[in-house]
């Protein structure tokens, strides 16, 4: 998790970007909307770690930063008509400074009355975009973003999404893998004896906050123009616990672990449809099967298998 | 270089530091004992800013430093260790030390800097010094007790800092660990010119180390002066009657 970008690492994403971009290939609407889905919920619980596995606290309310930013994208592009970049910048920076004033108060705690403030948070954002009626539609949703034309058709706007996130995984790579993200880890393991080494322990949880809403953001302004629409269960806590089990699924300490746990989450989740309508009691075996027996989630799998099968040759 | 001025610490009733003046001279090797409950951590906890105190006032170098959070007070060139071991054990012993380098360079809000390689050859160095670069890439949490211990060390001295606190350097290690620990923190405070203050319960540790000795006592200083002076002052044996004889060794 902390050292640099590995051979094996680098080539495993290498082959990860290539297969999802010959996703269009198949010529099927079903997998290409699968994979968008699955790439955006990857960016949003790869973000979420970002104050799970790297600075050490439990959001339960992060799907207040995912549907800041796909209400703002949908709001500008559709009810104000400005171009994508504009939009863009603006649904970013806005998820920025919403997730800025929150974690000025959250980092304040810690524990469960931290996990217990995001939650409160993200039901007020919630809140918000039920009543705000003429704004975001309510619980009719907003309905019909326009999305501009060069990407309007499916497969375009899939490539457009593929680069957007592949370069904000990439930049939150970096960004947790920076003398930050080394910071960072130790105010998880022992925010004490951090600050006795002169770390500001309160301003780094800020930034770790603030990274993973701006991120979180990112996702939500594509869900909003892949989806043409935002919806207020985009708010909602259920949501949250979704993005909060695809990283702890996936595995909290290791970077790409939450993705993995994203791609997983959904395909089991279709998979489980094809047969059964008991997707929740699957999702409760899953759950249970994390918690009593995978602490770190499948990487964490991996990487005893890995270390298992060099010890036997 | 240090100065302490009445300073007063209870928990609910208990008064843990009773109206405690210190003064820590520039250049000096200065040892707080004291039998166990004393008030020795507690006393560290508060002039690190770790506690916040009832009464009284921490300067350091001029500075009224009362009350300042322990992450601006160790820029100032104060750091300390800890008495029980303190250590970011998920993480490597080389990024144990290389994560107090980052910060005392004021890099760890650098979110475009990759953190591999950097403060390299110091951090190098600084594992060096306290013999575990061979342990540089192990865990530190899956370290022998006495070498956390002096991982404990390298994490202090890598703040490079002019005064160094250090609570029971060298408590639950092996005789042979004690005293190459002796022999290296000696060194180390000579060769940097440090100020040190430490507290400790082995006698041999005290006396090969200090050039001045205050005795704690229920919170409150009950001798203060050069060893020899201490050693035979009638309070400090009466307090350690039955505990131990002071420069008699074994705690
Ligand atoms: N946070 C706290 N809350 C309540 N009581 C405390 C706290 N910290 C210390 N004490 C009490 O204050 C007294 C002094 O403790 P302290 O740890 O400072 O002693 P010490 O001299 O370091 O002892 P030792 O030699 O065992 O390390 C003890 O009676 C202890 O129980
Ligand atoms: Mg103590």
């Amino acid at each position: 998790m902390t050292g640099p970008m590995t051979r094996p690492v680098l080539a495993a994403c290498a082959v990860v970007l290539v297969l999802l971009a010959l996703v269009p290939v198949l010529e099927s609407n079903y997998l290409i909307d699968l994979f968008n889905e699955i790439m955006i919920y990857a960016l949003f619980a790869l973000s979420l770690n970002v104050i799970i596995g790297y600075s050490g606290n439990v959001s339960f309310g992060h799907a207040a930063y995912f549907a800041i930013g796909g209400y703002t994208m949908a709001i500008l592009l559709t009810t104000y008509q400005w171009p994508l970049l504009p939009a863009f910048a603006a649904s970013v920076a806005f998820s920025f400074v919403a997730s800025g004033v929150v974690a000025y108060f959250c980092t304040r705690l810690t524990d469960i009355y931290f996990a217990m403030l995001t939650l409160a948070f993200s039901m007020l954002v919630w809140g918000v975009a039920f009543k705000w009626r003429s704004m975001t539609g309510g619980d009719d949703g907003f309905v019909g973003v326009d999305v501009p034309a060069f990407i309007a058709e499916r497969v375009p706007f899939y490539y457009f999404s593929l680069v957007v996130i592949a370069i904000a995984v990439a930049v939150l790579w970096v960004i947790c893998h920076s003398a930050f993200g080394r910071a960072l880890l130790a105010v998880r393991e022992n925010p004490v004896r951090a600050g006795f080494v002169g770390i500001n322990t309160r301003l780094m949880r800020w930034w770790a906050f603030v990274v993973a809403g701006t991120f979180a953001g990112i996702a939500g302004s594509l869900f909003a123009m892949v989806h043409r629409g935002m919806y207020t269960e985009s708010a909602f806590w259920p949501e949250s616990a979704t993005v909060l089990i695809m990283t702890l699924l996936g595995g909290m300490y290791s970077f790409f672990g939450p993705a993995i746990g994203a791609a997983s989450l959904f395909l089991l989740e279709r998979l489980t449809n094809e047969y059964t309508e008991y997707w929740p009691l699957v999702l409760g075996t899953i759950l249970l099967v994390i918690l009593m027996f995978l602490p770190e989630g499948l990487a964490g799998l991996a990487k005893a298998v890995r270390r298992q099968i060099l010890r036997v040759r | 270089m240090l100065k302490i001025d009445g300073l007063f610490k209870q928990f609910g009733g208990f008064v843990a530091i009773n109206d405690v003046s210190f003064e820590l001279i520039e250049g000096e090797k200065h040892a707080i004992i004291g039998p166990n409950g004393a008030g020795k951590t507690t006393f560290f906890n508060l002039v690190t800013g770790h506690l916040l105190p009832d009464r009284g006032t921490v300067a350091f170098q001029g500075d009224d430093i009362t009350g300042r959070p322990p992450h601006r007070i160790v820029k100032l060139g104060l750091a300390r260790s800890f008495q029980r071991i303190n250590i970011y054990p998920r993480m490597s012993v080389f990024e144990n030390v290389q994560v107090a380098l980052i910060a005392r360079e004021r890099r760890e809000f650098r979110f475009f800097t990759l953190a591999a390689g950097l403060c390299g050859p110091e951090t190098r160095a600084l594992l060096e010094l306290v013999s575990l670069a061979d342990e540089a890439e192990e865990l530190a949490g899956e370290l022998a007790y006495g070498k956390q211990k002096q991982l404990e060390l390298a994490i202090a001295l890598a703040e490079n800092p002019r005064v160094l606190l250090l609570d029971e350097p060298t408590a639950g290690m092996s005789p042979s660990e004690t005293e190459e620990a002796i022999r290296l923190i000696r060194e180390i405070a000579d060769a940097r010119g440090l100020t040190l203050l430490f507290t400790e319960h082995d006698m041999t540790v005290v006396f090969g180390i200090a050039d001045r000795i205050t005795v704690l006592h229920h919170g409150e200083v009950i001798a203060s002066g050069a060893p020899e002076a201490v050693r035979s002052d009638p309070m400090v044996r009466q307090v350690y009657l039955g505990e131990e004889e002071v420069g008699n060794g074994a705690a």
